[in-house]
Parts: structure tokens; sequence; C-alpha cells
């Protein structure tokens, strides 16, 4: 009773005027009092509905009654049992259809947004470890003398590398850009995940002995089959990632000042652009923004686009808020900072000035209709509501298809109709000795099942190099 | 990090630089390229062509005209110094036939460095190579003896008549085009030097090949900044070409495209300029 009495603590914040004017991050963390308090909304349920919603099957009643006890290594030391990167899922997984959406005093209160709020309660204990220096190289197995290559350095790259070298195997990590991280570095804001955390991560695994190549093209600077035949690799793991930018295919999408949200973010993230006095990249300073999407993506774009100094910011969304696949809290924070949300709106054509500059988008106004396989309302078109809206940049920021660079340079690879490789219960592909997990699999998700993903494969590939 | 183990001074301001880059030295065909970043705290990712390679030792050649901001950069690096990253080889390979007709390869400005290894790579297949070279003026020509070495013939020509012809590659081209009945064309230079030879060689409908310099980042098909529309389809640069048919290839929206921070490029450089101000030009 006196549980259901304690109330549920708020995320502190960066004032919205101010923030909006900045790079650093949003939401600040909890304090050591307001996390114990959190930690003890939680009622410790003996079935623990709670885990079956985290695609890791963290120890969520656990690591959260050591934390109401103010014991945070063991809290820590419970999430590690079961994710590799609790400082970044803490901050980023969309927790309210997940570990949330089943927790039993969301049920009670009739409101996901009520339950017991388990990823910031992760995100103070992995806090507390990295920045009380508490975070412990994992001891590494004797070798084994098996060396094992990663294609890509992502969430899933990461934490299979992690594992596999924790068995004592000689893991090497190859990377295409000069920075690691993937997604998280590139795309993911400092707003929402600083760098450094991540960067961290890194250090930790550098400290095991993981070998880490950047500016490495599997496919291009090497043949992926060739890390095994002429490279001496015993298995390799392709953790490549969506990467390839969809675009809307309508009128004028070629247009300047049409930017896919990855393009923008890269600029913005990977190579600073946003610090005009230091980076050698330039970022496309416009007044009037439209993203077009409404998922983490487009959440990402339009705050950035506000940080980078445009005045008017619009997402512009096909179907109403309660669709949008966006974590509820971006949402939230996006309209404090002052983002206009266009719902039942969909462009049908860029308008260009005569130097081929973006000076408008065409919209159509819609309406919900029926639900469509995914269980969503239908948004259909309302003829001739066809309107206007002036502005000089657009940032479609649908998300992302498979990148297609191993699969064309490796026939033998076999991928589904969407370029998603395609893999058995282990991960195994259909070459032997190549596994595969992550958002190349399952088409743009989530890093915590990019990391579960990673975690499988790395067992699996255990198996195979012990057999 | 990729050393800089030569570097030569071609003209005013191209430079030609060999690097160590042993794994894009072994895998790189002609017409791919390369993306570096001089340094890599607050540096630009810029792609350059591979201009020739030394398997044997390890290393590739770049050859650049510093334009802006990062080639300039990259201009006052020296032997022994490094590079901090360095990605490749990117894009995919210029298609090499065994034509019975000649073929024409047609280079401007610095754009006569990506077509060297072409012009190898055609005359190694056993094919009539006819060069159309050219420049504003004569001490802007660069590597008129390497295309020499490869070519039948070579026509040079200047804006201001100071070496060769007074005229624009496109005269010459055209001449051809009436005379020899050319196989193929490939034309690499400023984006309006390939609109003009696609537009030269159209009405006697001889294949054109063009090797685009769009803007890029990531050059593995991740960002789509390099998108340039080719019919009636939209294709990404970095891993779609960076050649493509001539006669496709909407130049104008490219030619837009690469001006799309021209003002901020602009600023920047006028910054750096005033940085330097006092030390070397
Ligand atoms: C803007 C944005 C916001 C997002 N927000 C969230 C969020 O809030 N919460 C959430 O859970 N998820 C979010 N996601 C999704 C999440 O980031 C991804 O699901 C996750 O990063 C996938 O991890 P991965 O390891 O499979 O691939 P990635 O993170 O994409 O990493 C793949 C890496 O492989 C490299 N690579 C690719 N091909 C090669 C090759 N041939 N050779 C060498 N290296 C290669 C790439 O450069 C990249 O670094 C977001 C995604 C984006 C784009
Ligand atoms: C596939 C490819 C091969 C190339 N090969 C060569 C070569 O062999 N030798 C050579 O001298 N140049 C080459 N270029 C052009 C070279 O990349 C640009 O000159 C360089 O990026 C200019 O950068 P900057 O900072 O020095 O100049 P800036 O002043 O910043 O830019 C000058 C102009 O260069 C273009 N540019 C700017 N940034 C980029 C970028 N990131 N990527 C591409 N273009 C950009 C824009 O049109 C811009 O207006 C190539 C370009 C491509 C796409
Ligand atoms: S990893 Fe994500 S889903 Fe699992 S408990 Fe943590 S926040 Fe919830
Ligand atoms: S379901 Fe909610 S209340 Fe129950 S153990 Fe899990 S977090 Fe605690
Ligand atoms: S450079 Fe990013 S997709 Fe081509
Ligand atoms: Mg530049």
């Amino acid at each position: 009773k006196s549980r259901r009495a304690i109330p549920l603590q708020e995320m502190p914040s960066q004032d919205p005027l101010v923030r909006r004017n900045n790079m650093e991050e949003v939401a600040l963390g909890y304090t050591e009092s307001q996390v114990k308090l959190e930690a003890m909304r939680c009622l410790q349920c003996k079935n623990a509905p709670c885990i079956s919603g985290c695609p890791v099957s963290i120890n969520i009643p656990g690591f959260i009654a050591a934390a109401a006890e103010g014991d945070f290594e063991k809290s820590i030391g419970i999430i590690k049992e079961s994710s590799s990167l609790p400082a970044i899922c803490g901050r980023v997984c969309p927790q309210e259809t997940q570990c949330m959406a089943t927790c039993t005093v969301g049920k009670a209160e009739k409101d996901v947004m009520r339950s017991v709020q388990i990823g910031r309660i992760e995100r103070y204990v992995a806090d507390w470890e990295r920045e009380n220096d508490k975070i412990q190289v994992p001891e590494v197995a004797p070798s084994t003398g098996k060396r094992v290559a990663i294609v890509g350095s992502g969430p899933s790259g990461l934490s299979a590398a992690f594992d596999l070298r924790k068995e004592g195997h000689d893991v090497t990590v190859y990377e295409a850009f000069h920075k690691n991280g993937g997604v998280t570095v590139y795309g993911i804001p400092e707003f929402r995940l600083p760098k450094k955390i991540v960067e961290i991560e890194i250090d930790t695994l550098v400290k095991m002995g993981v070998k880490i190549v950047t500016n490495f093209l599997v496919g291009k600077t090497r043949k992926l089959t060739d890390l095994l035949e002429k490279d001496g690799f015993d298995a390799v793991y392709i953790a490549a990632g969506a990467g390839l930018p969809k675009f809307m295919g309508i009128e004028g999408e070629n247009l300047v000042g049409v930017f896919s949200a990855n393009e923008y973010l890269t600029r913005s993230n990977l190579m600073k652009a946003y610090d005009t006095a230091n980076s050698r990249t330039p970022i496309y300073h416009a007044k009037k923004v439209a993203i077009f999407g409404g998922g983490n993506v487009a959440m990402d774009a339009a705050r950035t686009a506000k940080r980078i100094g445009a005045e008017e910011v619009h997402v512009v969304y096909r179907r109403t808020e309660a669709e949008m696949p966006a974590r509820v809290e971006e949402v939230h924070h996006a309209k404090e900072e002052g983002i206009i949300f266009d719902f039942l709106t969909n462009p049908v054509k860029i308008l260009g000035d005569e130097n081929g500059r973006v000076k408008g988008i065409e919209c159509l106004k819609y309406e919900l209709g029926e639900p469509d396989d995914s269980g969503r309302r239908r948004p259909v078109p309302i003829e001739g509501s066809n309107f206007i809206i002036d502005l000089d940049a657009c940032i479609p920021s649908l998300g992302n298809n498979a990148n297609p660079i191993l699969s064309n340079s490796t026939p033998d690879l076999e991928v589904n109709k969407w370029g998603n490789i395609v893999v058995d219960e282990n991960n195994k592909t259909s070459i032997d000795r190549i596994y595969a997990g992550g958002d190349i699999v399952l088409g743009a998700a989530t890093v915590i099942l990019a990391m579960g993903q990673g975690r499988h494969a790395a067992e699996s590939i255990n198996k195979l190099l012990k057999a | 990090m990729n050393k800089i183990i030569r570097k030569i001074q071609l003209s005013d301001d191209v430079f030609q630089m060999e690097i160590e880059a042993p794994l894009i030295a072994e895998e790189r065909k002609a017409g791919q390229f390369i993306i570096l970043i001089v340094s890599e705290e607050f540096g630009e990712r810029i792609p350059l062509t591979i201009a020739g390679a030394d398997e044997e030792k390890g290393t590739i050649t770049i050859i650049f005209q510093a334009v802006g901001d990062s080639t300039k950069e990259l201009g006052k690096k020296s032997e022994g110094d490094y590079i901090d990253s360095l990605l490749g080889p990117l894009g995919k390979a210029t298609h090499i036939v065994k034509y019975d007709k000649p073929v024409v390869c047609v280079g401007g400005g610095i754009g006569v460095a990506p077509l060297r290894p072409i012009v190898e790579a055609f005359k190694k297949a056993g094919n009539e190579v006819i060069s159309i070279i050219g420049a504003r003026n004569k001490d802007l020509l660069i590597l008129e003896d390497e295309i020499r070495a490869y070519s039948d013939e070579v026509i040079i020509c200047t804006d201001d008549g100071s070496y060769g012809r007074k005229d624009l590659v496109t005269a010459p081209l055209k001449e051809i085009c009436e005379s020899r009945d050319p196989a193929e064309v490939v034309a690499i230079g400023p984006p309006v030097m390939m609109k003009f030879c696609a537009l030269t060689t159209k009405p006697y409908k001889v294949k054109t090949t063009v090797s685009l310099n769009t803007i890029m980042i990531d050059g593995t098909g991740m960002c789509g900044g390099c998108r340039v529309t080719v019919g009636d389809e939209t294709k990404f640069v970095c891993v779609d070409g960076p050649e493509f048919d001539g006669h496709l290839v909407d130049f104008d929206n490219m030619i837009n495209r690469l001006n799309t921070y021209k003002h901020q490029e602009e600023e920047h450089n006028c910054r750096i300029g005033l940085d330097s101000k006092g030390g070397e030009k």
C-alpha cells in the first residue's frame, strides 16, 4: 500500500528554451534520492511480468531492489548479466512498448507511462558505475587460438565482440567509418545520447583486447569471403546495420535543400557540423524546415534542425499522434522545444525555385480509415485538400532499408526481398561460418534488439568454435 | 593513419601524393576512388579518385587541386606526414571493353587525373585510344606524358591557346565523332565540360561515359547526399557510380546540388585566409 503512495519521479531536464540552443543532453538523470524513491515504487512481483517485456530478459525486480537499497554496485552487476550497454539502453529503449508495457504498476494505474520507470533506474546505476570509475574490465578466458571477424561497430557488433572476447577468442571489429558505435554515434544526437558514453563502452572492449579497425569497408576493402579464405578468420559476424535511407519517390526530392535524415544527422553528429567555428563539414542553414515521418529518426532530425538554428520546424506525419512510432518521451521533448506537428498530412510534391532550391511543399490532408495489417488505422487522403507550406529545406526521415554493399559483393549470401540477410535460429547465414544479426537482419529495429541478436550470435559462434 | 611517401607539385595548386595503403592498392581498379580525412578531430570527409597504384610497394596515388578548405589543408602536408583516415576503394570500376573502333578519352583540368588510369586500362585491353586533354592554359595542363604513354593520339586544347589548339575540348570531340565513328567516349572534368561533351556526342549516338563528382560524406550508400538524377531514376554516385551514361544525367540538377554549401564554403575559406596572413601563401 505505502509503495503505491510514492509519487512517480519525473526526470529532471534542461529548460526547453535553453536546451534548444545547445547540444548537451536534455534529460539530466535522477538524483540518488529520486532513484531510490522510484525503485521503491516497484512491487517486486513474484511473476515479474516486466522481464518478459525486455528483449534481453534483464532481472528487473532484482536490479531495482538493489537500487532501492542504495547498493548500486550490486544493481549494475545484475543488469550486466544480461546487457552490456545499459547506459545506452536506459536512455534510448522504447521502454513504454517493452519493459514498462507489462509492468503491474502501469496496469493498475491504467497508464503505461505511470509504470515503474525501469529505464531511468537502469540509466542511473549505469551512470553511477561510469562516473565512479567502477567499470570493470571483465576477465578474458585463456586464448582459444580461434579468430572471429565482426563487420560493423554498432550495438550489435559491439555486444557480440564483448561476449566472444570473454570466451578467449581473438576478435577483430571492422568499421567503415572513422569512428565506432554505428547509429549511436552517427545517427542518435548528442542531446539524447552523449558520445562519451559510447566511447567508454568501446574503451572497455579495447582493454579486453578486442582489435578495432576503422576505415575498412568489408565487401570493398576486402571481400567478405576473403576474411575466411585469405585472412584466416574462423568465423564472421555481420552487424552492418540497415543504412540505406528511404525516400518518398515524390517530385522534387533531388532539389537542393532536401536531405535524408541520415545525411543531416551524420553531418551534425559524426562530423560535428553544429560546431560551425571548428568543423570543416558544412550543414544547411534553413529558416523553415519540414521533417517527413513520425519515428525516432524524425524526432532527432527535427530537434537537430531547431538546434542548428531553424526558426520554424514542422513534423509532417500521415497519421495522428497515437500512431507515431517514436518514443513518447522524444515527442514530448520535441513539443516542449517548439516543434510544430502537422498530423494527418503528407507531402505530395516538393517545390523548387529558379535555382533548383526548395521553396515549399505541396501537401494533402488525410483522415483515418480502417485498420491495416499492422493494426494501425490506415490513413486515407482527402481528395482536393491540397495546400502549400512555404519553407526552405525538407528532411525525409522515413527510416532505413538494408544497405546492399555486402550482398552485392557476396553472391552466395542469401537475402530476402527487402535485402535483409536471411539467418536461421542460430543467426547463421546461408554461408557456413558466417553469422548475421541486428538491423541488417531485422530491418531498422532498436538498439536493444540489435544487442540481443549480437549476444545470441556470439553464443552460436562460440558453440561452433568449441566443437 | 596513412603515411605520405611522396609529394609532387604538378602546377600552382595541383598536387600528386603517393600514400601508403596496401589493401587498397591490391583491390582497386580503374575508376574507383577513396574518401579521406586529413585530420580527424574536426576534419571533413572528401572523395578523391585513385589516380594509380603500386601493388608491390603498397601505395596509391592521388592527384588533387587545392580548391578549398580541406584540399588546401591536404596540400600543406609533406612527405613523411600522415593522413588520419583513408577509406577505399569505393565505387564501381570502369567497364573496360575491347572495341573494334576507337575509344575517345576526354579530360579537362583536374579531370585528367581520374582519366589517366582509364586511358591505361583501355589501351591495355587492346583498344585504339584517342585522348583529348584540356586546361585553361599551358601551366595548368597536367599529366601530358602519362596520357601520351597509353594513347595512340593526343589532342591538347587550352582556353588561351598557350599550348596546343585554342579550343574547348568539345571542338575536336565533335570532329572525331564526325570522321572516326568512335565506339565510346569517356569524359571527365568539370560538370559543365561533361555536360557539353554529352551534348556534343548525342547527335552521333556515341556511347558517352561521364564520372560524376557529387558531394559525399560516407561513400557507402548510407546518406544519399551524393544522389543524382539519371534518366528518370535517382542514383547514388558513391555506390551506383561514379560513372554513368552521360546522355541520361541531369547535369543542371547536379551542378545546383554541388553548390549547396557554396556560400558557407567561401566564408570558411575567407576565414582561413585571414588566419594564415603573414605566413605562407
Ligand atoms: C536517427 C536514429 C535514431 C534512433 N533512435 C533509436 C532509439 O531511440 N532507440 C532505439 O532503441 N533505437 C533507435 N534507433 C535504431 C537503432 O539505432 C538501431 O536499431 C541500432 O543501432 C542497430 O544496431 P546495429 O548494430 O545492427 O547497426 P548500426 O548501429 O547501424 O551499426 C552498423 C555499423 O556497421 C558499419 N558497416 C556497415 N557496413 C559495413 C561494412 N560492409 N564493413 C564495415 N562496416 C560496415 C556501419 O558504418 C555502422 O557503423 C535509431 C536509429 C536512427 C537512425
Ligand atoms: C568520386 C569523386 C572523385 C573525385 N576525385 C577528385 C580528384 O581526383 N582530384 C580532385 O582534385 N578532386 C576530386 N574530386 C573533388 C573533390 O572531392 C573536391 O574538390 C573536394 O571535396 C573539395 O573540398 P574542399 O574542402 O577543399 O573545398 P570546398 O571549398 O569545401 O568545396 C569546393 C567545392 O567542392 C565540392 N565539395 C565540397 N565538399 C565536398 C565533398 N565532401 N565531396 C565532394 N565534393 C565536395 C563542392 O562542389 C564545393 O562547392 C572528386 C569528387 C568525387 C565525388
Ligand atoms: S534493456 Fe530496455 S527493455 Fe530491457 S529493461 Fe532496460 S530499458 Fe527496459
Ligand atoms: S512488473 Fe513492475 S512492479 Fe512488478 S516487478 Fe516488474 S517493475 Fe516491479
Ligand atoms: S556519399 Fe553518402 S550515400 Fe553516397
Ligand atoms: Mg570543404
